[in-house]
Protein backbone atom coordinates (compact mmCIF):
# COMPACT_ATOMS: atom_id res chain seq x y z
CA UNK A 1 0.00 0.00 0.00
CA UNK A 2 1.48 3.35 -0.95
CA UNK A 3 1.54 6.41 1.24
CA UNK A 4 -1.37 8.13 -0.54
CA UNK A 5 -3.70 5.32 0.56
CA UNK A 6 -2.37 5.26 4.11
CA UNK A 7 -2.80 9.01 4.45
CA UNK A 8 -6.34 8.79 3.03
CA UNK A 9 -7.15 6.23 5.73
CA UNK A 10 -5.61 8.48 8.38
CA UNK A 11 -7.82 11.37 7.21
CA UNK A 12 -10.80 9.04 7.50
CA UNK A 13 -9.79 8.29 11.11
CA UNK A 14 -9.61 11.99 11.92
CA UNK A 15 -13.01 12.52 10.29
CA UNK A 16 -14.46 9.80 12.53
CA UNK A 17 -12.81 11.36 15.59
CA UNK A 18 -14.49 14.68 14.71
CA UNK A 19 -17.86 12.90 14.58
CA UNK A 20 -17.13 11.45 18.05
CA UNK A 21 -16.20 14.94 19.27
CA UNK A 22 -19.68 16.18 18.40
CA UNK A 23 -21.29 12.99 19.66
CA UNK A 24 -19.66 13.56 23.06
CA UNK A 25 -21.65 16.77 23.46
CA UNK A 26 -24.85 14.79 24.01
CA UNK A 27 -24.15 15.05 27.74
CA UNK A 28 -21.78 17.12 29.88
CA UNK A 29 -20.07 13.97 31.28
CA UNK A 30 -19.00 12.68 27.86
CA UNK A 31 -18.26 16.10 26.40
CA UNK A 32 -14.77 16.51 27.83
CA UNK A 33 -13.66 13.20 26.32
CA UNK A 34 -15.28 14.28 23.04
CA UNK A 35 -13.22 17.44 22.96
CA UNK A 36 -10.10 15.32 23.41
CA UNK A 37 -11.11 13.16 20.41
CA UNK A 38 -11.40 16.34 18.40
CA UNK A 39 -7.87 17.40 19.34
CA UNK A 40 -6.46 13.98 18.47
CA UNK A 41 -8.28 14.06 15.12
CA UNK A 42 -6.77 17.44 14.36
CA UNK A 43 -3.27 16.30 15.33
CA UNK A 44 -3.59 13.27 13.05
CA UNK A 45 -4.74 15.39 10.10
CA UNK A 46 -1.91 17.88 10.48
CA UNK A 47 0.70 15.18 11.14
CA UNK A 48 -0.26 13.12 8.10
CA UNK A 49 -0.26 16.18 5.84
CA UNK A 50 3.24 17.12 7.00
CA UNK A 51 4.47 13.53 6.55
CA UNK A 52 3.15 13.29 3.01
CA UNK A 53 4.71 16.67 2.14
CA UNK A 54 7.98 15.39 3.63
CA UNK A 55 7.67 12.20 1.57
CA UNK A 56 7.34 14.23 -1.61
CA UNK A 57 10.40 16.28 -0.64
CA UNK A 58 8.34 19.48 -0.46
CA UNK A 59 9.45 20.52 3.00
CA UNK A 60 12.40 22.73 2.15
CA UNK A 61 13.75 25.10 4.86
CA UNK A 62 11.78 28.11 3.58
CA UNK A 63 8.53 26.15 3.70
CA UNK A 64 9.28 24.88 7.19
CA UNK A 65 9.88 28.44 8.40
CA UNK A 66 6.62 29.65 6.83
CA UNK A 67 4.60 26.82 8.37
CA UNK A 68 6.20 27.02 11.82
CA UNK A 69 5.84 30.79 12.00
CA UNK A 70 2.22 30.60 10.89
CA UNK A 71 1.27 27.94 13.40
CA UNK A 72 3.28 29.48 16.24
CA UNK A 73 1.89 32.99 15.78
CA UNK A 74 -1.67 31.71 15.29
CA UNK A 75 -1.41 29.23 18.14
CA UNK A 76 -0.16 31.77 20.66
CA UNK A 77 -2.84 34.29 19.69
CA UNK A 78 -5.50 31.58 19.85
CA UNK A 79 -4.48 30.31 23.28
CA UNK A 80 -4.21 33.80 24.72
CA UNK A 81 -7.69 34.72 23.51
CA UNK A 82 -9.16 31.43 24.72
CA UNK A 83 -7.83 31.99 28.23
CA UNK A 84 -8.78 35.64 28.55
CA UNK A 85 -12.20 35.84 26.95
CA UNK A 86 -15.16 36.26 29.30
CA UNK A 87 -18.14 33.96 28.99
CA UNK A 88 -20.44 36.91 28.35
CA UNK A 89 -18.55 37.73 25.16
CA UNK A 90 -18.63 34.16 23.83
CA UNK A 91 -20.98 35.13 20.95
CA UNK A 92 -18.47 37.72 19.71
CA UNK A 93 -15.61 35.24 20.00
CA UNK A 94 -17.46 32.60 18.00
CA UNK A 95 -18.30 35.19 15.31
CA UNK A 96 -14.64 36.22 15.17
CA UNK A 97 -13.53 32.59 14.83
CA UNK A 98 -16.01 32.08 11.97
CA UNK A 99 -14.49 35.00 10.13
CA UNK A 100 -11.05 33.39 10.42
CA UNK A 101 -12.27 30.08 8.97
CA UNK A 102 -13.82 32.05 6.09
CA UNK A 103 -10.61 33.93 5.38
CA UNK A 104 -8.47 30.78 5.71
CA UNK A 105 -10.71 29.12 3.10
CA UNK A 106 -10.19 32.09 0.75
CA UNK A 107 -6.41 31.92 1.24
CA UNK A 108 -6.31 28.20 0.48
CA UNK A 109 -8.34 28.81 -2.70
CA UNK A 110 -5.88 31.53 -3.73
CA UNK A 111 -2.98 29.17 -3.10
CA UNK A 112 -4.60 26.44 -5.21
CA UNK A 113 -5.26 28.87 -8.08
CA UNK A 114 -1.68 30.09 -8.20
CA UNK A 115 0.06 26.74 -7.65
CA UNK A 116 -2.26 24.13 -9.22
CA UNK A 117 0.57 21.58 -9.53
CA UNK A 118 1.05 21.51 -5.77
CA UNK A 119 -2.63 20.61 -5.38
CA UNK A 120 -2.66 18.18 -8.32
CA UNK A 121 -5.47 20.04 -10.05
CA UNK A 122 -3.68 21.22 -13.21
CA UNK A 123 -5.11 19.95 -16.50
CA UNK A 124 -1.68 19.26 -18.00
CA UNK A 125 -1.99 22.13 -20.49
CA UNK A 126 -1.07 25.03 -18.23
CA UNK A 127 -4.66 25.48 -16.99
CA UNK A 128 -6.80 24.04 -14.18
CA UNK A 129 -9.46 21.33 -14.37
CA UNK A 130 -13.00 22.70 -14.76
CA UNK A 131 -14.33 20.68 -11.82
CA UNK A 132 -11.64 22.00 -9.50
CA UNK A 133 -12.38 25.55 -10.64
CA UNK A 134 -16.04 25.18 -9.65
CA UNK A 135 -15.01 23.90 -6.20
CA UNK A 136 -12.43 26.66 -5.78
CA UNK A 137 -14.88 29.37 -6.81
CA UNK A 138 -17.54 28.08 -4.43
CA UNK A 139 -14.96 27.83 -1.66
CA UNK A 140 -13.74 31.40 -2.13
CA UNK A 141 -17.24 32.83 -2.58
CA UNK A 142 -18.70 31.19 0.54
CA UNK A 143 -15.49 31.82 2.47
CA UNK A 144 -15.53 35.55 1.64
CA UNK A 145 -19.22 35.91 2.56
CA UNK A 146 -18.49 34.11 5.84
CA UNK A 147 -15.56 36.43 6.49
CA UNK A 148 -17.22 39.84 6.09
CA UNK A 149 -20.58 38.56 7.38
CA UNK A 150 -18.90 37.37 10.57
CA UNK A 151 -16.97 40.62 10.94
CA UNK A 152 -20.28 42.54 10.81
CA UNK A 153 -21.88 40.07 13.25
CA UNK A 154 -18.88 40.51 15.56
CA UNK A 155 -19.14 44.31 15.40
CA UNK A 156 -22.87 44.22 16.18
CA UNK A 157 -22.45 41.77 19.07
CA UNK A 158 -19.42 43.55 20.47
CA UNK A 159 -21.09 46.96 20.31
CA UNK A 160 -18.59 48.42 17.79
CA UNK A 161 -21.61 48.88 15.58
CA UNK A 162 -25.23 49.69 16.40
CA UNK A 163 -27.44 46.62 16.59
CA UNK A 164 -30.13 48.44 14.62
CA UNK A 165 -30.81 47.10 11.13
CA UNK A 166 -29.22 49.15 8.35
CA UNK A 167 -31.60 49.13 5.41
CA UNK A 168 -30.09 50.09 2.05
CA UNK A 169 -32.51 51.18 -0.64
CA UNK A 170 -33.17 48.36 -3.11
CA UNK A 171 -31.04 46.02 -0.98
CA UNK A 172 -32.58 42.84 -2.41
CA UNK A 173 -31.81 44.09 -5.92
CA UNK A 174 -28.20 44.83 -4.92
CA UNK A 175 -27.78 41.35 -3.43
CA UNK A 176 -29.28 39.65 -6.48
CA UNK A 177 -27.07 41.69 -8.82
CA UNK A 178 -23.97 40.77 -6.79
CA UNK A 179 -24.99 37.10 -6.83
CA UNK A 180 -25.51 37.10 -10.60
CA UNK A 181 -22.16 38.85 -11.15
CA UNK A 182 -20.43 36.17 -9.06
CA UNK A 183 -21.98 33.40 -11.18
CA UNK A 184 -20.90 35.16 -14.41
CA UNK A 185 -17.33 35.44 -13.11
CA UNK A 186 -17.28 31.75 -12.10
CA UNK A 187 -18.30 30.82 -15.67
CA UNK A 188 -15.59 33.13 -17.07
CA UNK A 189 -13.00 31.48 -14.85
CA UNK A 190 -14.00 28.01 -16.06
CA UNK A 191 -14.06 28.97 -19.76
CA UNK A 192 -10.53 30.38 -19.50
CA UNK A 193 -9.29 27.25 -17.64
CA UNK A 194 -8.42 29.37 -14.63
CA UNK A 195 -6.10 31.67 -16.55
CA UNK A 196 -8.35 34.71 -16.00
CA UNK A 197 -7.16 35.30 -12.46
CA UNK A 198 -8.93 38.70 -12.52
CA UNK A 199 -12.23 36.81 -12.59
CA UNK A 200 -11.17 34.94 -9.44
CA UNK A 201 -10.29 38.17 -7.65
CA UNK A 202 -13.60 39.59 -8.87
CA UNK A 203 -15.46 36.71 -7.21
CA UNK A 204 -13.45 37.28 -4.03
CA UNK A 205 -14.17 41.01 -3.86
CA UNK A 206 -17.87 40.79 -4.82
CA UNK A 207 -18.42 38.02 -2.26
CA UNK A 208 -16.76 40.18 0.41
CA UNK A 209 -19.23 42.98 -0.43
CA UNK A 210 -22.12 40.50 -0.47
CA UNK A 211 -21.22 39.35 3.04
CA UNK A 212 -21.63 42.93 4.26
CA UNK A 213 -24.86 43.71 2.41
CA UNK A 214 -26.43 40.43 3.55
CA UNK A 215 -25.78 40.92 7.26
CA UNK A 216 -26.14 44.69 7.92
CA UNK A 217 -29.97 44.69 7.57
CA UNK A 218 -30.29 42.03 10.29
CA UNK A 219 -30.94 43.42 13.77
CA UNK A 220 -28.85 42.73 16.88
CA UNK A 221 -31.54 40.59 18.47
CA UNK A 222 -31.57 38.20 15.50
CA UNK A 223 -27.84 37.59 15.85
CA UNK A 224 -28.29 34.07 17.33
CA UNK A 225 -29.66 33.01 13.95
CA UNK A 226 -26.95 34.86 12.04
CA UNK A 227 -24.12 33.38 14.09
CA UNK A 228 -25.53 29.88 13.59
CA UNK A 229 -25.98 30.51 9.87
CA UNK A 230 -22.40 31.72 9.45
CA UNK A 231 -21.25 28.64 11.35
CA UNK A 232 -23.00 26.61 8.69
CA UNK A 233 -21.45 28.65 5.84
CA UNK A 234 -17.94 28.15 7.17
CA UNK A 235 -18.62 24.40 7.01
CA UNK A 236 -19.79 24.48 3.39
CA UNK A 237 -16.75 26.55 2.37
CA UNK A 238 -14.47 23.95 3.99
CA UNK A 239 -16.33 21.10 2.27
CA UNK A 240 -16.00 22.76 -1.18
CA UNK A 241 -12.23 22.96 -0.72
CA UNK A 242 -12.21 19.41 0.63
CA UNK A 243 -13.24 18.27 -2.85
CA UNK A 244 -10.43 20.28 -4.45
CA UNK A 245 -7.90 18.81 -2.04
CA UNK A 246 -9.48 15.36 -2.37
CA UNK A 247 -9.31 15.26 1.41
CA UNK A 248 -11.82 13.07 3.26
CA UNK A 249 -11.26 14.69 6.67
CA UNK A 250 -12.13 18.09 5.23
CA UNK A 251 -15.19 16.80 3.36
CA UNK A 252 -16.57 15.04 6.46
CA UNK A 253 -15.86 18.04 8.70
CA UNK A 254 -17.43 20.47 6.25
CA UNK A 255 -20.58 18.35 6.12
CA UNK A 256 -20.73 18.07 9.93
CA UNK A 257 -20.23 21.76 10.56
CA UNK A 258 -22.57 22.72 7.73
CA UNK A 259 -25.42 20.64 9.06
CA UNK A 260 -24.68 21.63 12.66
CA UNK A 261 -25.01 25.33 11.86
CA UNK A 262 -28.14 24.71 9.81
CA UNK A 263 -29.81 22.82 12.67
CA UNK A 264 -28.91 25.53 15.19
CA UNK A 265 -30.36 28.21 12.88
CA UNK A 266 -33.53 26.15 12.63
CA UNK A 267 -33.78 25.75 16.42
CA UNK A 268 -33.26 29.50 16.92
CA UNK A 269 -35.91 30.40 14.33
CA UNK A 270 -38.36 27.99 15.90
CA UNK A 271 -37.65 29.50 19.32
CA UNK A 272 -38.76 32.86 17.94
CA UNK A 273 -41.49 31.44 15.70
CA UNK A 274 -39.83 33.26 12.81
CA UNK A 275 -39.39 32.05 9.30
CA UNK A 276 -35.71 31.56 8.43
CA UNK A 277 -36.09 33.64 5.26
CA UNK A 278 -37.76 36.52 7.06
CA UNK A 279 -34.80 36.59 9.47
CA UNK A 280 -32.12 36.64 6.78
CA UNK A 281 -34.08 39.23 4.76
CA UNK A 282 -33.60 41.39 7.82
CA UNK A 283 -35.12 44.67 8.91
CA UNK A 284 -36.39 43.36 12.25
CA UNK A 285 -35.22 43.34 15.82
CA UNK A 286 -32.93 46.24 16.61
CA UNK A 287 -31.75 46.39 20.21
CA UNK A 288 -34.41 48.92 21.07
CA UNK A 289 -37.47 48.87 18.90
CA UNK A 290 -39.15 52.18 18.10
CA UNK A 291 -42.11 52.95 20.33
CA UNK A 292 -45.41 51.81 18.88
CA UNK A 293 -47.97 54.34 17.75
CA UNK A 294 -50.39 53.33 20.52
CA UNK A 295 -51.25 55.25 23.65
CA UNK A 296 -48.51 55.69 26.21
CA UNK A 297 -48.87 53.11 28.93
CA UNK A 298 -50.01 54.75 32.15
CA UNK A 299 -51.55 51.87 34.03
CA UNK A 300 -50.15 51.41 37.52
CA UNK A 301 -47.77 48.58 38.31
CA UNK A 302 -46.97 47.09 41.67
CA UNK A 303 -43.45 48.02 42.57
CA UNK A 304 -41.36 46.32 45.21
CA UNK A 305 -37.98 46.51 46.89
CA UNK A 306 -35.24 43.93 47.28
CA UNK A 307 -36.42 43.22 50.84
CA UNK A 308 -39.97 42.55 49.67
CA UNK A 309 -38.64 40.11 47.10
CA UNK A 310 -36.43 38.42 49.69
CA UNK A 311 -39.40 38.02 52.02
CA UNK A 312 -41.62 36.52 49.33
CA UNK A 313 -39.00 34.03 48.17
CA UNK A 314 -37.94 33.01 51.66
CA UNK A 315 -41.49 31.91 52.36
CA UNK A 316 -41.89 30.09 49.06
CA UNK A 317 -41.38 26.38 48.66
CA UNK A 318 -40.50 26.46 44.96
CA UNK A 319 -38.82 29.22 42.94
CA UNK A 320 -38.16 29.07 39.19
CA UNK A 321 -35.57 31.53 37.90
CA UNK A 322 -35.93 32.76 34.30
CA UNK A 323 -32.70 34.43 33.13
CA UNK A 324 -32.42 36.48 29.95
CA UNK A 325 -29.92 38.61 28.10
CA UNK A 326 -30.32 41.38 30.70
CA UNK A 327 -28.69 39.09 33.27
CA UNK A 328 -25.69 38.67 30.98
CA UNK A 329 -25.39 42.41 30.41
CA UNK A 330 -25.51 43.14 34.14
CA UNK A 331 -23.13 40.21 34.89
CA UNK A 332 -25.60 39.13 37.57
CA UNK A 333 -25.10 35.36 37.27
CA UNK A 334 -22.76 35.04 40.26
CA UNK A 335 -25.01 37.07 42.55
CA UNK A 336 -27.93 35.02 41.28
CA UNK A 337 -26.27 31.75 42.24
CA UNK A 338 -25.52 33.16 45.69
CA UNK A 339 -29.20 34.02 46.03
CA UNK A 340 -30.18 30.50 44.96
CA UNK A 341 -27.76 29.02 47.53
CA UNK A 342 -29.28 31.10 50.31
CA UNK A 343 -32.77 30.05 49.25
CA UNK A 344 -31.75 26.40 49.22
CA UNK A 345 -30.44 26.77 52.77
CA UNK A 346 -33.91 27.99 53.69
CA UNK A 347 -35.31 24.79 52.19
CA UNK A 348 -36.64 26.37 49.01
CA UNK A 349 -36.54 24.32 45.83
CA UNK A 350 -34.78 26.33 43.10
CA UNK A 351 -34.79 25.60 39.37
CA UNK A 352 -33.72 27.55 36.31
CA UNK A 353 -35.77 27.80 33.11
CA UNK A 354 -34.00 28.64 29.84
CA UNK A 355 -35.78 29.79 26.71
CA UNK A 356 -34.14 28.58 23.46
CA UNK A 357 -33.40 32.15 22.31
CA UNK A 358 -32.35 33.62 25.65
CA UNK A 359 -29.03 35.38 25.19
CA UNK A 360 -27.15 36.18 22.02
CA UNK A 361 -26.26 32.70 20.83
CA UNK A 362 -27.57 29.15 21.26
CA UNK A 363 -26.90 27.90 24.78
CA UNK A 364 -25.47 31.23 25.96
CA UNK A 365 -27.42 31.28 29.26
CA UNK A 366 -26.37 27.73 30.10
CA UNK A 367 -22.69 28.65 29.79
CA UNK A 368 -23.13 31.76 31.94
CA UNK A 369 -24.90 29.77 34.66
CA UNK A 370 -22.27 27.03 34.46
CA UNK A 371 -19.61 29.72 34.88
CA UNK A 372 -21.33 30.82 38.09
CA UNK A 373 -21.18 27.21 39.34
CA UNK A 374 -24.86 26.51 38.91
CA UNK A 375 -25.15 22.71 38.64
CA UNK A 376 -26.42 21.80 35.18
CA UNK A 377 -29.05 19.42 36.53
CA UNK A 378 -30.90 22.39 38.04
CA UNK A 379 -31.16 24.05 34.63
CA UNK A 380 -34.08 23.07 32.40
CA UNK A 381 -35.18 23.71 28.84
CA UNK A 382 -38.55 25.19 27.97
CA UNK A 383 -40.37 21.92 27.16
CA UNK A 384 -39.16 20.27 30.35
CA UNK A 385 -40.11 22.98 32.80
CA UNK A 386 -43.17 24.74 31.41
CA UNK A 387 -45.57 22.39 33.19
CA UNK A 388 -43.91 23.21 36.52
CA UNK A 389 -44.74 26.91 36.66
CA UNK A 390 -48.26 26.02 37.84
CA UNK A 391 -46.77 24.47 40.99
CA UNK A 392 -44.19 27.21 41.57
CA UNK A 393 -44.71 29.87 44.22
CA UNK A 394 -42.42 32.37 42.58
CA UNK A 395 -41.25 32.91 39.02
CA UNK A 396 -38.16 35.12 39.24
CA UNK A 397 -37.62 36.78 35.86
CA UNK A 398 -34.24 38.47 35.55
CA UNK A 399 -33.42 40.35 32.36
CA UNK A 400 -35.97 38.54 30.21
CA UNK A 401 -39.20 39.93 28.83
CA UNK A 402 -40.59 38.81 25.47
CA UNK A 403 -39.96 35.13 26.19
CA UNK A 404 -42.50 35.33 29.04
CA UNK A 405 -45.11 37.46 27.29
CA UNK A 406 -48.51 35.70 27.21
CA UNK A 407 -49.47 37.85 24.19
CA UNK A 408 -47.54 35.27 22.17
CA UNK A 409 -50.34 32.84 22.94
CA UNK A 410 -53.40 35.06 23.18
CA UNK A 411 -52.99 38.02 20.83
CA UNK A 412 -52.90 37.10 17.12
CA UNK A 413 -52.08 40.72 16.22
CA UNK A 414 -48.92 40.71 18.34
CA UNK A 415 -45.53 40.73 16.62
CA UNK A 416 -44.47 37.74 18.68
CA UNK A 417 -47.69 35.71 18.27
CA UNK A 418 -46.95 32.00 18.04
CA UNK A 419 -43.55 32.18 19.73
CA UNK A 420 -43.17 29.50 22.40
CA UNK A 421 -42.98 31.17 25.82
CA UNK A 422 -42.09 30.26 29.37
CA UNK A 423 -45.46 30.22 31.13
CA UNK A 424 -44.45 32.29 34.15
CA UNK A 425 -47.98 33.71 34.40
CA UNK A 426 -49.03 30.40 35.95
CA UNK A 427 -46.80 30.87 38.99
CA UNK A 428 -48.39 32.18 42.19
CA UNK A 429 -46.21 35.31 42.25
CA UNK A 430 -44.10 36.79 39.46
CA UNK A 431 -41.06 38.92 40.24
CA UNK A 432 -39.64 40.93 37.35
CA UNK A 433 -36.22 42.56 37.58
CA UNK A 434 -36.06 45.27 34.92
CA UNK A 435 -34.26 48.53 34.44
CA UNK A 436 -37.43 50.33 33.42
CA UNK A 437 -40.82 49.92 31.89
CA UNK A 438 -39.59 49.73 28.28
CA UNK A 439 -40.98 47.06 26.00
CA UNK A 440 -38.84 44.13 24.85
CA UNK A 441 -36.89 44.15 21.59
CA UNK A 442 -39.98 43.11 19.68
CA UNK A 443 -41.58 46.38 20.85
CA UNK A 444 -44.48 44.56 22.48
CA UNK A 445 -46.00 45.54 25.82
CA UNK A 446 -46.00 42.74 28.36
CA UNK A 447 -49.41 42.39 30.05
CA UNK A 448 -47.78 40.52 32.91
CA UNK A 449 -46.37 43.75 34.34
CA UNK A 450 -49.87 44.93 35.23
CA UNK A 451 -51.14 41.78 36.86
CA UNK A 452 -52.03 41.84 40.56
CA UNK A 453 -49.63 39.05 41.46
CA UNK A 454 -46.69 40.65 39.62
CA UNK A 455 -44.14 42.69 41.50
CA UNK A 456 -41.73 44.84 39.51
CA UNK A 457 -38.22 45.29 40.89
CA UNK A 458 -36.75 48.25 39.05
CA UNK A 459 -32.99 48.61 38.94
CA UNK A 460 -29.74 47.08 37.80
CA UNK A 461 -30.10 43.29 37.86
CA UNK A 462 -26.85 42.69 39.72
CA UNK A 463 -27.44 45.31 42.41
CA UNK A 464 -31.01 44.15 42.89
CA UNK A 465 -29.99 40.51 43.34
CA UNK A 466 -27.22 41.52 45.76
CA UNK A 467 -29.85 43.47 47.68
CA UNK A 468 -32.05 40.39 47.84
CA UNK A 469 -29.13 38.27 49.06
CA UNK A 470 -28.64 40.75 51.91
CA UNK A 471 -32.34 40.63 52.69
CA UNK A 472 -32.33 36.86 53.02
CA UNK B 1 -17.66 -2.22 -16.06
CA UNK B 2 -16.66 1.40 -16.47
CA UNK B 3 -14.70 2.94 -13.65
CA UNK B 4 -16.59 5.39 -11.44
CA UNK B 5 -15.05 8.83 -11.05
CA UNK B 6 -13.46 9.10 -7.56
CA UNK B 7 -15.30 12.41 -7.15
CA UNK B 8 -18.55 10.43 -7.00
CA UNK B 9 -17.21 8.48 -4.04
CA UNK B 10 -16.24 11.73 -2.32
CA UNK B 11 -19.70 13.08 -3.02
CA UNK B 12 -21.16 9.93 -1.43
CA UNK B 13 -19.02 10.47 1.68
CA UNK B 14 -20.11 14.12 1.76
CA UNK B 15 -23.83 13.30 1.54
CA UNK B 16 -23.59 10.54 4.15
CA UNK B 17 -21.60 12.81 6.46
CA UNK B 18 -24.38 15.42 6.23
CA UNK B 19 -26.80 12.77 7.49
CA UNK B 20 -24.43 11.70 10.25
CA UNK B 21 -24.06 15.36 11.21
CA UNK B 22 -27.82 15.81 11.21
CA UNK B 23 -28.46 12.97 13.66
CA UNK B 24 -25.42 13.65 15.84
CA UNK B 25 -26.20 17.35 16.22
CA UNK B 26 -29.85 16.73 17.10
CA UNK B 27 -28.64 14.56 19.96
CA UNK B 28 -26.51 17.37 21.38
CA UNK B 29 -28.12 18.67 24.56
CA UNK B 30 -29.29 22.30 24.17
CA UNK B 31 -27.29 23.20 27.28
CA UNK B 32 -24.11 22.52 25.29
CA UNK B 33 -25.00 24.46 22.13
CA UNK B 34 -22.40 27.15 22.81
CA UNK B 35 -19.55 24.62 23.24
CA UNK B 36 -20.90 22.91 20.11
CA UNK B 37 -20.38 26.08 18.09
CA UNK B 38 -16.92 26.59 19.54
CA UNK B 39 -15.83 23.03 18.77
CA UNK B 40 -17.28 23.03 15.24
CA UNK B 41 -15.22 26.16 14.74
CA UNK B 42 -12.11 24.36 15.85
CA UNK B 43 -12.65 21.27 13.71
CA UNK B 44 -13.56 23.23 10.58
CA UNK B 45 -10.05 24.63 10.83
CA UNK B 46 -8.85 21.27 9.55
CA UNK B 47 -8.75 23.44 6.42
CA UNK B 48 -5.18 23.95 7.65
CA UNK B 49 -4.23 20.86 5.59
CA UNK B 50 -4.91 22.96 2.48
CA UNK B 51 -2.88 25.79 3.96
CA UNK B 52 0.11 23.48 4.52
CA UNK B 53 -0.05 22.22 0.93
CA UNK B 54 -0.21 25.80 -0.39
CA UNK B 55 2.75 26.81 1.79
CA UNK B 56 4.75 23.86 0.45
CA UNK B 57 4.25 24.74 -3.24
CA UNK B 58 7.43 24.10 -5.25
CA UNK B 59 9.74 27.03 -5.82
CA UNK B 60 10.95 25.57 -9.14
CA UNK B 61 7.42 25.91 -10.52
CA UNK B 62 5.94 28.82 -12.42
CA UNK B 63 7.76 31.73 -10.79
CA UNK B 64 5.70 34.38 -9.01
CA UNK B 65 2.57 32.21 -8.70
CA UNK B 66 4.36 29.85 -6.35
CA UNK B 67 5.23 32.67 -3.99
CA UNK B 68 1.65 33.94 -4.00
CA UNK B 69 0.64 30.43 -3.03
CA UNK B 70 3.27 30.13 -0.31
CA UNK B 71 2.27 33.49 1.17
CA UNK B 72 -1.43 32.65 1.10
CA UNK B 73 -0.61 29.28 2.67
CA UNK B 74 1.36 30.92 5.46
CA UNK B 75 -1.44 33.36 6.28
CA UNK B 76 -4.04 30.58 6.12
CA UNK B 77 -1.93 28.43 8.50
CA UNK B 78 -1.83 31.26 11.01
CA UNK B 79 -5.58 31.97 10.77
CA UNK B 80 -6.45 28.28 11.08
CA UNK B 81 -4.02 27.86 13.99
CA UNK B 82 -5.76 30.67 15.92
CA UNK B 83 -8.98 28.73 15.53
CA UNK B 84 -7.56 25.31 16.31
CA UNK B 85 -5.81 26.32 19.51
CA UNK B 86 -8.36 28.96 20.48
CA UNK B 87 -11.38 26.82 19.62
CA UNK B 88 -10.33 23.65 21.44
CA UNK B 89 -9.01 25.58 24.47
CA UNK B 90 -12.11 27.70 24.92
CA UNK B 91 -14.32 24.62 24.50
CA UNK B 92 -12.30 22.85 27.17
CA UNK B 93 -12.60 25.85 29.45
CA UNK B 94 -16.37 25.94 29.01
CA UNK B 95 -16.89 22.20 29.43
CA UNK B 96 -14.87 22.21 32.65
CA UNK B 97 -17.50 24.53 34.15
CA UNK B 98 -20.44 22.18 33.70
CA UNK B 99 -20.82 20.49 37.05
CA UNK B 100 -23.40 18.26 38.57
CA UNK B 101 -25.24 19.03 41.77
CA UNK B 102 -22.97 18.11 44.66
CA UNK B 103 -24.55 15.56 46.92
CA UNK B 104 -24.25 16.61 50.57
CA UNK B 105 -21.69 14.48 52.39
CA UNK B 106 -23.02 11.35 54.02
CA UNK B 107 -26.26 11.37 52.08
CA UNK B 108 -27.08 8.11 50.35
CA UNK B 109 -28.17 7.99 46.73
Amino acid sequence: MDFANISALAYLVSGVLFILALRGLSSPETSRKGNLYGMVGMAIAIGVTLLSLLGKGDLDPVTIVIILCGIAVGGIIGMTIAQKVSMTSMPQLVAAFHSLVGMAACMVAIGALYAPQAFGIDDGAGGIKAQSLIELSLGVAIGAITFTGSVIAFAKLNGNMSGAPIILPARHLINIALGVAVVVLIVTLIITHGLATWAFWGIFILALVLGITLIIPIGGADMPVVVSMLNSYSGWAAAALGFTLENIALIITGALVGSSGAILSYIMCKGMNRNFFSVIMGGFGGDTAAAGGGAVETRPVKQGSADDAAFIMKNASKVIIVPGYGMAVAQAQHALREMADKLKEEGVEVKYAIHPVAGRMPGHMNVLLAEANVPYDEVFELEDINSEFATADVAFVIGANDVTNPAAKTDPSSAIFGMPILEVEKARTILFIKRGMSAGYAGVENELFFKDNTMMLFGDAKKMVEGIVKGL
Amino acid sequence: MEAVDPTIFRLAIFVLAIFVGYYVVWSVTPALHTPLMAVTNAISSVIIVGALIAAAAHADGAGIGVWVSKGAGGIASALAAVNIFGGFMVTRRMLAMYKKKEKPAGEKK
